[in-house]
C-alpha cells in the first residue's frame, strides 16, 4: 500500500455510464430498419445513395477537421449522412448526394466548429443546397424500374450531364393532393406503398423509431408530440370547415417528410431547444409552419423548411424560456 | 402533502411536492455496509491532530510537548466565534507540537499525540450542561465547548449555524438523516442505533433554537431507520419522520427543505430566512450524547468502503488516526489507486495517506486500479439538455460550461446565477461528452468571489 500511485481528481468520481458517442450510434442504429425499408421500396439504389452519402460526409468531417479524429468515430457525421439519404428521392444522381453529403458537413456543421457548435440541422442544410441547385432532380419522383437489384439509370448520371435515361416518374401524395385534390389512403401511408423520399414514406416504421428513441431517452417526447399535435389539430380544423378543399389530419400527419422530420430532425440534439417550455414552443413553431406552407405556400412540402427556420429561432427560444432558478423570485 | 402535476408543472417540468426538482440516480453502493453495526476502532499508537477541522479559524493550541494528557482534556481552545476547541481522543504523550499535513495539501500546526498503552482510556468528564436549567445561549456554548462541527462532511461549526438571529423565528427543526453521497452509510447506522441520544439532542436543538416542532427527513432507502426512529419517538417530544425519494442531491439542506416543506430558501439566504434551522443526525446525536457530561468530541462514526477494502464496516474512529493506519487495519488492497474522504460524489481525493481523520470525516472510499475506468475523452458540447434536467439549483450547467471556456466569469455571475451553484457534481455526473463542468465552476466561483473582494476594496480606496 503505497502513496506513489494515488491518482487525484476532483469529485464528482461517478459517472454516468451514457457517452456522446453512445447516444450518436444509437440513433444509427434506430435508422437501421428506415434504411432496410427503403432499399425494399426502391430498390439496392436506395442502399447505394445511403452509403454515398455517408461517404461522402464522414469524407468531409475528416478533410475539414483532419486533427479532431473524434468527429469520425464518434458517428454524428454517419447519422448526417444517413438523414440526407433518407429526404433524397429515389433515382437521385449520386453525384448531386456526394455534393449534398460535402455541403451538409462543410457548410452545416464544420464552418461552424464541429460538433455541437451548428445552428441548423446539417442534413437538412444540405438538402435545402440540393433543393436550390437542382430542383427538377429532387422533385422528380422515379419509381423503381424493375427488380430488386437493378441500380436506376438516373442515378448513374455524370457529373453535369442530363441523365439520357427514361424513367417513369410518379407524384407524391402530398403533390397529388397539393395539384389534384386526392387524397391518398391511410393504410399505404403507413406502410410505405407510395412515392417520395427514400426515408419517409414507411409511416410505421417511424413511429416505432419515435417509441424507441424516447424510450432510450436520446429525443425528447415534448417535440415530435408537439409537432404532431399542433399539425393534427389545425389541419382538422380546416378539414372541418372545407373537407374538399384541404386534407384529413391523418394525411397531413402521414404523408411527406413530417414523421421523419418530426423524429429525427427537429429532435437533433444540437439545433433544438434545451429548456422544458422552449421544446413546446419549438414544436408548435415548426407545426404551424408546416401547415402555412403546406396548405397555402407554393411547395407540396415544408418540413425542411419549417425545421431550418425554427433551428435559427432556438437561440432566442432558449433566452427567453430560461427557467427560473431556485431561490429566485418567481 | 403530494399533490397532482398540475397544468403549468406539467409544461416547464416543475417537480411535484414531495421532493425537489431535478436530480440523478447515481448507483447507491451501501448494501455492504448498511447492515454492518457500528464497532470501535482500534486505538492508533499515534494521533495526529491537525488544528485545522472545521470552517472558520483553527483552534489554538494549550498543551505542551511532553505533557501527559488525559482522553477528553481540552488540547486546543477555541480562538473566537467561528471556531472550536480539539479534544483529547485518546491518554497519552505529548510527543510533538509541529506542522502536519492536511488533505488540502497544506501544512497546518497540530498535535503528534502519542497513546499510553496502560492507560484505561476513561473519558474524562467537564461541567454538563443541563437541558432543562440551561439557556438558549447556554446550550449553544455547550455545542462550541464540544468542539462540535457538521458531521455530514462540511465541517461549519454546528453553533453557527444553529444560532437563530434576532428578528427571525425557527418554525422547524430540521434533522438531515438522508445521506444521499452513494456508498455511506453512517447516518443510516447511527440512526439505527443511537435513537436515544439523536432524541435528547432533539431536545437541546428545540431549546436553542426556540422551534415548536423537528422533522427527521430519511430517504426512502432507509426505511428501516424511519420505522425505527418513528416507534421510538418519546411522548413529550413534537417530532415527526418524513420520507422522501430517493435522489441525489436529497442531503443538500435546500433540497431537504423543498421537498419536505416545499419551501425555497432565497439565492443566497440561510435556511432560517424560511423559518428552518438544519442539523445533521449524527451531529444531533453527538449534541445529546456530549452535552449531558460536559464531553469534548473525540471520535465519530466512518464508513470505510469500497472495492479495495476488505473490512468494509461502519467504524467509530477515534478523531486524529492516521488514514494509512485505517487503511492497514481495514486490510486495504495492495494496488489501491484512489482513496476518496466522504463520499463519492462531493468528497475529496487523499493525495496523501499521512493525513488523518478528521471531524468532517464522513466516509472513506478505497478503489483499486482495476476498478476505475475514467473516460479520458471530453467531446464537445452537444446541447442534449441532460445537465440542465439534472441540476437541482435549475441553472443552465451547460452555457455555464461554455462561457466558462471562454473565461465570460462576470456574464456567468450576473446573467446565469453562478454563485447559486453548490457544486452537487450532478451535471458533471449525467454529461456524456464528460465535460467537467462543476470543476469548471469550482474554479469560475472562486474567480468570481476574488473578483467581488477586489472591486470592493478599489470602491474602499476610492
Amino acid at each position: 500500500m503505497s502513496d506513489q500511485k494515488l491518482t487525484i481528481s476532483t469529485s464528482p468520481f461517478l459517472k454516468d455510464a451514457a457517452t456522446t458517442p453512445g447516444i450518436m450510434w444509437k440513433v444509427v442504429f434506430s435508422l437501421l430498419p428506415v434504411v432496410i425499408a427503403s432499399s425494399y421500396y426502391f430498390g439496392v439504389g436506395a442502399l447505394v445513395t445511403t452509403a454515398v452519402a455517408i461517404i461522402s460526409c464522414v469524407l468531409t468531417e475528416w478533410f475539414f477537421s483532419p486533427r479532431s479524429a473524434y468527429s469520425i468515430s464518434d458517428g454524428s457525421g454517419v447519422i448526417t449522412g444517413i438523414l440526407l439519404a433518407m429526404t433524397l428521392p429515389p433515382g437521385f444522381p449520386l453525384w448531386m448526394t456526394f455534393i449534398g453529403g460535402i455541403v451538409a458537413i462543410g457548410m452545416g456543421k464544420t464552418i461552424w466548429g464541429g460538433l455541437g457548435q451548428n445552428i441548423f440541422n446539417p442534413a437538412l442544410l444540405g438538402r435545402a443546397f440540393l433543393q436550390a441547385a437542382f430542383p427538377t432532380a429532387i422533385t422528380t419522383w422515379n419509381l423503381p424500374d424493375g427488380a430488386f437489384l437493378d441500380v436506376q439509370a438516373s442515378q448513374l448520371a455524370m457529373p453535369f450531364m442530363q441523365s439520357q435515361a427514361d424513367v417513369v416518374s410518379s407524384a407524391t401524395p402530398l403533390a397529388v393532393m397539393k395539384f389534384d385534390k386526392v387524397e391518398t389512403n391511410t393504410w399505404d401511408l403507413l406502410t410505405g406503398n407510395i412515392g417520395g423520399s427514400l426515408g419517409e414514406t414507411c409511416g410505421i416504421l417511424l413511429i416505432l423509431a419515435m417509441v424507441y428513441l424516447i424510450s432510450v431517452k436520446i429525443i425528447k417526447w415534448q417535440i415530435p408530440v408537439s409537432i404532431l399535435l399542433t399539425v393534427g389539430i389545425l389541419s382538422l380544423v380546416f378539414y372541418l370547415l372545407d373537407a374538399n378543399n384541404y386534407p384529413s389530419p391523418q394525411f397531413m400527419i402521414l404523408s411527406g417528410g413530417l414523421l421523419i422530420g418530426a423524429v429525427y430532425m427537429a429532435t437533433d440534439l444540437v439545433t433544438s431547444p434545451i429548456t422544458p417550455s422552449g421544446l413546446w414552443i419549438y414544436g408548435i413553431g415548426i407545426g404551424i409552419l408546416v401547415v402555412l406552407i403546406r396548405l397555402w405556400g407554393g411547395l407540396p412540402e415544408g418540413v425542411m423548411y419549417a425545421i431550418l427556420l425554427m433551428n435559427a429561432a432556438t437561440p432566442l427560444i432558449n433566452r427567453y424560456t430560461a427557467v427560473r432558478t431556485y431561490g429566485y423570485k418567481k | 402533502m403530494r399533490s397532482s402535476i398540475n397544468f403549468s408543472q406539467f409544461f416547464s417540468g416543475n417537480a411535484r411536492r414531495g421532493t425537489f426538482k431535478h436530480g440523478v440516480h447515481p448507483p447507491e453502493n451501501k448494501d455492504e455496509t448498511n447492515g454492518l453495526p457500528i464497532r470501535q476502532f482500534p486505538f492508533s499508537p499515534l494521533i495526529i491532530l491537525p488544528t485545522v477541522q472545521n470552517i472558520g479559524s483553527p483552534s489554538e493550541i494549550v498543551v505542551r510537548e511532553g505533557q501527559e494528557v488525559n482522553r477528553g482534556q481540552l488540547l486546543a481552545k477555541a480562538t473566537g466565534y467561528m471556531s472550536v476547541p480539539l479534544h483529547s481522543p485518546e491518554s497519552g504523550i505529548i510527543r510533538k507540537i509541529k506542522n502536519v499535513p492536511t488533505i488540502s495539501g497544506k501544512m497546518v500546526p497540530g498535535i503528534y499525540l502519542e497513546a499510553l498503552p496502560s492507560s484505561t482510556q476513561e473519558v474524562m468528564d467537564g461541567t454538563p450542561v443541563e437541558l432543562e436549567s440551561a439557556t438558549r445561549e447556554e446550550i449553544l456554548q455547550g455545542i462550541q465547548d464540544a468542539g462540535i462541527v457538521g458531521l455530514g462532511g462540511a465541517a461549519f461549526p454546528t453553533h453557527v449555524k444553529l444560532k437563530v438571529p434576532d428578528g427571525k423565528v425557527c418554525e422547524y427543526l430540521m434533522i438531515n438523516g438522508i445521506e444521499c453521497e452513494p456508498y455511506l452509510t453512517t447516518d443510516h447506522r447511527v440512526m439505527l442505533e443511537q435513537a436515544d441520544d439523536i432524541f435528547m439532542g432533539i431536545r437541546y436543538l428545540l431549546k436553542s433554537t426556540g422551534a415548536p416542532k423537528a422533522i427527521i427527513g430519511i430517504e426512502a432507502n432507509k426505511l428501516d431507520a424511519a420505522e425505527h426512529l418513528r416507534s421510538n419517538i418519546p411522548e413529550d417530544l413534537p417530532v415527526t419522520v418524513e420520507v422522501v425519494p430517493v435522489k441525489y442531491p436529497q442531503g443538500s439542506e435546500k433540497m431537504l427543505i423543498t421537498s419536505v416543506l416545499g419551501r425555497e430558501v432565497p439565492s443566497g439566504g440561510l435556511p432560517i430566512d424560511v423559518g428552518v434551522v438544519v442539523a445533521n443526525v449524527a451531529t444531533t446525536a453527538e449534541i445529546g450524547r456530549l452535552l449531558p457530561h460536559g464531553r469534548g468530541i473525540q471520535e465519530r462514526v466512518i464508513t470505510i468502503t469500497g472495492p479495495g477494502v476488505k473490512k468494509k464496516g461502519n467504524y467509530l474512529v477515534p478523531i486524529g488516526t492516521p488514514l494509512r493506519y485505517v487503511l492497514e487495519q481495514v486490510e486495504a488492497a495492495e494496488n489501491i489507486s484512489e482513496v476518496y474522504m466522504g463520499g463519492p460524489m462531493m468528497g475529496v481525493a487523499v493525495s496523501n495517506l499521512d493525513i488523518s481523520i478528521v471531524k468532517g470525516t464522513s466516509g472513506i472510499v478505497v478503489f483499486t486500479s482495476e476498478d476505475v475506468k475514467r473516460p479520458t475523452k471530453i467531446y464537445p458540447c452537444i446541447k442534449c439538455g441532460a445537465c440542465v434536467d439534472a441540476c437541482p439549483m435549475t441553472l443552465n450547467p451547460s452555457k455555464l460550461g461554455i462561457l466558462a471556456k471562454f473565461e465570460s466569469y462576470d456574464l456567468m455571475a450576473d446573467e446565469y446565477n453562478l454563485l447559486d451553484c453548490f457544486e452537487c457534481g450532478s451535471c458533471s455526473y449525467v454529461c456524456p461528452s464528460h465535460i467537467p463542468l462543476v470543476q469548471y465552476f469550482r474554479l469560475s466561483k472562486s474567480i468570481v468571489r476574488k473578483r467581488i473582494v477586489a472591486r470592493k476594496e478599489l470602491e474602499y480606496v476610492q
